[in-house]
């Protein structure tokens, strides 16, 4: 009998992984390009397309792009201000959205369950829906900074930050969170005298490392990735993102080598990080999807 | 802590909890909730982003631009003993549009307006006009982009999520690999794929051209009227597969292996399996998943941005990216704001629609 299936079996599984090798290969092979072809001079770069060299780090091989990109646009400070502005609102939002799921998780009070639906039911609303009004309400707020008062927020850091320091996926997915911990713990560091704010940093904070992750992973995709609203909000080269700078390497007669160089720069970290944490940013995404 | 009991102090706390949901909730209002409610307000003004007059109220009449059509039958021009003319080729000669919709008393409604499409009825033409000839392109190209990416990306996700779920040794190998593009940038996926897709060196046509043995004449994948939606379609779901593939997967792990193992038992193919058993337990991850995917689509801007710009005549035109050419570029706020909640109103309506047709019964 064994001898009957073992072939058969042996058989299936080959076929299985040939068919889970091309369609990887479907998505590597691009992203694989991309990096190879940003170590090639522009004529190599084109020859090869017609080839398999197109995927293969052959012939004359250099850093020359990268040192190119520099050369055209101020891609050091595009990558400080992406950074910078993502660093900032992952950290912010975190704290903030927590702390109002910690809230809605565990204390009573008036209207609470009004204000959880309405924010539960602005995630129907796609930000691109009301990009449009929302750079008149940016170009009408005030900002007290250094210099004192200053009406109108285009061409800032906080524009692209503010904006999204709150949202109601992140609320939610804490909020979500929090219910399933034990209330023996809050109950007991209440009876010991704590604040509700104590209680959130020392008690909860402490065991919600898993959701924070989720929360930030997610956020940091959304934000480095913004392009739609610093576009709009950025004239000024000086608080500039990444996504924003590309637009450096559109010009007609595109220098190929030099835009693949950019376009690994910005990717590679976040590919790189993704690779180690790949459990955690999978994990990040299903959760997303857990409540209908 | 008051007399009232350690139960009744841990949960009454209004100042405490005002206090800790004031930041998120002040700010979710002003920039979500604001904006939202200013959308449908700018929508009945002449709003601009900077203008020296005031603003004023003008009712329906940025929608009555946006979605005023027309239809117009044209009959074949005769000559004066009442016989339809031919032109050298034998067509029939029709008058033309334009007399019908410059200047002309007679059809006031017609008034400004642009031919659409038409077709022949017999000896007559019909054809359709529409006032805004490029917003009614953006917005049947939105809809084509969704009818199109909202099946085939949840299908091919379904899957892919099935090819992972095999009990193979390395299989999180693949799971990884399938679900890389997720997180690269949809504009740096863009500006990728548009060396893809070019017409003389691109990867495609040499790999096409290569696997018909040199007999595939290569195409200007995004420069070409036919096929630059489609191209923009196909990178679109090679992006965002492996996103509502991971959703599937958690859907597919909550269903028992029990049942599995009963069906086997009864001597269920892998087909019968799939029918009787997954796609049952799949119902609710499935509707989460259509929605999640229709919402991300009509949001489509980025890649037109990068690829196209909305062209070549029109072809890759659609609502968001119109919405910011008017809203943004021509600083006409009130226009973006029409067509903001034109597609709001759009996701609304589907998304309720999904959700009414797939509901527990």
């Amino acid at each position: 009998m064994a001898a009957v299936t073992e072939p058969n079996h042996v058989a299936r599984t080959t076929w299985r992984y040939a068919l889970l090798i091309a369609v990887a290969m479907i998505f590597v092979f691009p992203i694989l390009f991309m990096v190879v072809s940003s170590l090639k001079p522009d004529a190599q770069l084109l020859r090869d397309t017609s080839s398999i060299a197109a995927f293969l780090p052959v012939g004359d091989i250099s850093l020359d792009n990268y040192f190119g990109a520099f050369r055209r646009a101020p891609v050091g400070l595009f990558i400080f201000n992406s950074i910078f502005i993502t660093l900032v609102t992952v950290l912010i939002s975190l704290f903030l959205c927590s702390l109002a799921a910690f809230a809605f998780a565990y204390l009573e009070f008036r209207g609470k369950a009004v204000i959880l639906s309405i924010i539960i039911a602005t995630l129907i609303i796609p930000f691109e829906t009301i990009a449009i009004p929302m750079l008149m309400v940016v170009n009408s707020l005030p900002f007290i900074g250094a210099n004192g008062v200053q009406w109108g927020w285009l061409n800032t850091y906080h524009v692209q930050m503010v904006p999204f320091l709150a949202d109601a996926l992140t609320i939610f997915l804490f909020v979500q969170y929090f219910k399933d911990l034990p209330k023996e713990l809050i109950e007991a560091a209440r009876l010991d005298g704590a604040s509700w704010f104590q209680v959130y940093r020392l008690v909860i904070v402490p065991i919600a490392g898993p959701v924070f992750a989720t929360a930030a992973i997610l956020k940091f995709l959304v934000m480095y990735n913004q392009y739609l609203w610093p576009l709009m909000v950025t004239q000024s080269e000086q608080v500039r993102p990444v996504m924003v700078g590309l637009q450096y390497f559109f010009q007609l007669n595109t220098a190929w080598g030099e835009v693949m160089a950019y376009l690994s720069m910005i990717t590679i970290p976040v590919l790189a990080f993704y690779l180690v944490l790949q459990r955690a940013f999978i994990a990040s995404i299903a959760s997303t999807g857990i409540k209908g | 802590m008051s007399t009232s009991g350690p139960q009744k102090s841990l949960q009454r706390h209004p100042l405490a909890g005002w206090l800790m949901i004031a930041p998120a909730a002040v700010l979710i209002a002003t920039f979500l909730i604001a904006p939202f409610i200013l959308a449908f307000g700018y929508s009945f003004t002449n709003q601009r982003l900077i203008s020296p007059n005031p603003t004023e109220f003008v009712g329906l009449r940025n929608f009555e631009q946006l979605i005023g059509v027309g239809t117009l039958v044209l009959s074949p021009e005769t000559d004066d003993a009442g016989v339809v003319v031919r032109d050298d080729d034998g067509a029939l000669q029709y008058p033309t549009v334009r007399s019908f919709t410059r200047a002309n008393d007679d059809f006031p409604h017609l008034q400004g307006m642009q031919e659409w499409f038409g077709w022949n009825w017999g000896d007559d033409r019909v054809v359709v006009l529409a006032r805004d000839l490029v917003f009614m392109k953006a917005l049947t190209n939105t809809l084509i982009f969704v009818a199109v990416v909202a099946p085939v990306q949840s299908a091919l996700a379904l899957l892919l999520a099935l090819m992972i779920n095999q009990k193979l040794r390395g299989i999180n190998i693949f799971r990884t690999i399938y679900f890389m593009p997720v997180v690269v940038s949809i504009v740096v996926v863009s500006l990728l794929w548009r060396f893809i897709y070019d017409g003389r060196n691109g990867l495609l046509n040499n790999l096409l051209e290569f696997l018909s043995f040199g007999l595939f004449q290569p195409i200007d994948w995004l420069g070409n009227p036919g096929t630059a939606l489609w191209a923009i379609i196909a990178m679109s779901i090679w992006q965002a597969v492996g996103f509502h593939m991971v959703i599937w997967l958690s859907g597919l792990q909550t269903i028992p292996v029990s049942l599995y193992e009963a069906a086997e038992i009864e001597g269920a193919n892998a087909w019968q399996k799939f029918r009787f058993v997954t796609w049952p337990g799949l119902r609710n991850t499935a509707v989460l998943i259509i929605v999640v995917i229709t919402m991300q689509a009509f949001a489509l801007f980025a890649q037109v941005d990068v690829m196209t710009n909305g062209g070549p005549v029109d072809s890759t035109q659609v609502l968001v990216f119109q919405a910011v050419q008017r809203g943004y570029e021509q600083q006409n706020i009130a226009g973006g704001s029409a067509i903001s909640v034109i597609l709001f109103v759009i996701v609304l309506t589907i998304s309720l629609t999904q959700r009414y047709l797939t509901r527990e019964r």
